[in-house]
């Protein structure tokens, strides 16, 4: 069977949930074999072979941490000519999009990011893509090349099939091209010990309607009893009441989680671009005309101040 | 020496109007209005800034697209970009990222630069992989994704806000940058700017003035092939409550019904 490069993103060892749905789409297609690079990567191997890993490819190095992106793309290729893969997936975050990228320039491969879905076809892997602010919906395929493609979170369930995972050093020469960018300085964010907004499944919005960062609290509060991510639209963001790490639309953040809570939200194209594809929406707000309304599974035309917490408190209730 | 610093941008659809699909399954472009990609106004302000802040500088905003694309490199001149290059040729119709690259990577060699500059994404492919792989077809440093930026004696640092951790950069010129919405607010062109901005050259080049063939771009060139795009089905009508008092348990009720609690 075709083998599949799967590129690992984890925090020292710790692999992050979109790579464990990588693993469920790769082996639509193929036999994964991991690459997991920088300090911890070996710690990996039990978690990707639990998951479909049939082999994992390992290689720590201080250029991963010390320059940006480009000692990546260099150990992805070196994974790529000792593989010869019939495609390679990568996590659809900002710096999985930018490997990848120059990854496919340097093979001579076409690229597909974002794609939300992954099936086998008749001439390769096809990607489903969601595009104009989810209005469309495309099926592309790369027609030049070994396929590489970037795969959003919460794309597919996370299935364990446990495989062999045999851990294997990948051997890497570094480029010329590695060293040019140097991280000379790190600051990790702060946890909030909340999901990661891309990856959560159940998303809590607040908006303009929320009225003062102070109030992003009972925002917070809601998102705590669900175990959910915050996120913030452009004029909350814009107006300081919250991280632009957590804004959701299209300059910031595109989320698909299962539920998507929209409150104090009217619902601009520009916030539907990052939300619509959410699977179930609920939105709260006191406008009855707000376009936000046009896309709910549920609304409720009402006050924030009034709603959030009766809301917060039967859920804490109902989960004893 | 002059600080040469090369824009790049895009002429998007408008979002707020009603994008769609061509028969050849590319982006119609006739049925909506086209603009300056918002994203890339942010790249200009940034140029505009270090143009500033150096003794001698000059900013070229660089497109590739249609004729209308001029309008997107008007808006940049009346920013107070210095001058544009507009490269145009019927055989890029239906040109994808990677071969886009290419054009742009030629395009600013033949101009001459120090500094190349994009927004993080276009607003209508929101790919985000232009700057990567000019990046990696001119050979020079990636400084990506910043929403700090400045360039000091060859050198340009700058902050990239990510998931994990904010980093700072640095590498040598020449570097290709790309800069995020959190940059800085972009100026609005002020009515000086746009008189101004009629008198400015604008180049147009096509693709032989590049040396590159008509099968490198366009749809037959291009490395992805999009099978088809369905409109997505308008969501059934969702059941909308007002609020007299129960709102919250009402929603409670539901997400139960949902399983989520």
């Amino acid at each position: 069977m075709a083998e599949v490069l799967v590129y690992v993103d984890h925090v020292d060892g710790a692999v992050r949930k979109p790579t464990l749905e990588l693993l469920t789409l790769a082996r639509r297609i193929g036999e994964p074999v991991a690459v997991a690079l920088g300090s911890g990567a070996e710690n990996t191997a039990a978690t990707l072979a639990e998951h479909g890993a049939v082999k994992v490819l390992t290689h720590d190095a201080s250029e991963y941490a010390e320059y940006l992106v480009v000692p990546k793309v260099d150990a992805l290729q070196a994974a790529y000519e000792q593989v010869s893969p019939a495609a390679v997936l990568v996590p659809s975050s900002a710096e999985g999009k930018e490997i990848a990228a120059r990854l496919a320039l340097r093979i001579g491969s076409g690229i597909i990011t974002d794609a939300v879905d992954l099936e086998a076809g008749d001439e390769g892997p096809v990607a489903t893509q969601s595009v104009f602010a989810a209005s469309f919906t495309t099926k592309s395929r790369v027609s030049k090349g070994t396929p590489v493609i970037t795969v959003k979170p919460n794309s597919a369930a996370v299935e364990a099939a446990p495989a062999a995972g045999t851990v294997e050093a990948l051997s890497v020469t570094f480029s010329e091209k590695a060293t040019g960018t140097k991280v000379t300085g790190r600051t990790p964010r702060e946890s909030t010990g909340r999901p990661e907004l891309t990856e959560a499944a159940i998303v809590v919005s607040g908006g303009r309607g929320v009225g003062g960062a102070e109030n992003f609290a009972l925002i917070e509060t809601l998102a705590d009893s669900l175990g959910a991510a915050v996120g913030a639209s452009r004029a909350a963001v814009d107006a300081g009441w919250y991280p632009h790490t957590n804004q959701v639309g299209q300059t910031g953040k595109s989320v698909s989680p299962q539920l998507y809570i929209a409150t104090g939200i009217s619902g601009a194209i520009q916030h539907r671009a990052g939300m619509q594809t959410s699977k179930t929406i609920v939105a709260i707000n006191k406008d009855a005309e707000a376009p936000i309304f046009d896309l709910v599974d549920y609304g409720i035309v009402g006050d924030l101040f009034e709603v959030v917490p009766q809301l917060t408190e039967q859920i804490r209730a109902r989960k004893g | 020496m002059s600080l040469r610093i090369v824009v790049t941008v895009k002429y998007v659809p408008d979002a707020t109007g009603d994008r769609h699909f061509a028969d050849d399954l590319t982006v119609d472009r006739d049925d909506v209005d086209g603009l300056l990609s918002e994203l890339d106004e942010y790249a200009v302000e940034q140029a505009l800034q270090i143009a500033e802040d150096a003794d001698d500088a000059e900013v070229t905003v660089l497109t590739v697209g249609p004729e209308d694309a001029k309008d997107a490199l008007r808006k940049a001149l009346s920013m107070g970009a210095d001058k544009a290059i507009h490269v145009e040729d019927d055989d890029l119709h239906g040109t994808d990222a990677i071969g886009t690259s290419l054009v742009l990577a030629k395009a600013i060699e033949k101009a001459g630069y120090d500094l190349v500059i994009s927004g993080m994404a276009s607003t209508d492919g929101t790919m985000g992989v232009v700057p990567a792989l000019l990046a990696e077809r001119l050979g020079v440093p990636q400084v990506t994704l910043l929403s700090e930026v400045s360039v000091e004696d060859g050198t340009v640092k700058g902050r990239r806000d990510g998931d994990a951790a904010s980093e700072q950069l640095e590498a040598s010129l020449p570097a290709v940058v790309s800069v995020t919405d959190q940059s800085g607010e972009a100026r609005y062109p002020s009515f000086k700017g746009i008189m101004a901005a009629k008198k400015k050259p604008v180049e147009s080049w096509d693709l032989s003035d590049l040396e590159i063939e008509a099968e490198e771009v366009g749809l037959e060139g291009a490395y992805t092939t999009v099978e088809a795009a369905a409109e997505r089905p308008a969501r059934t009508a969702g059941t909308i409550v007002k609020d007299e008092g129960e709102g919250g348990k009402q929603l409670a009720e539901f997400l139960a019904s949902q399983k989520f609690i």
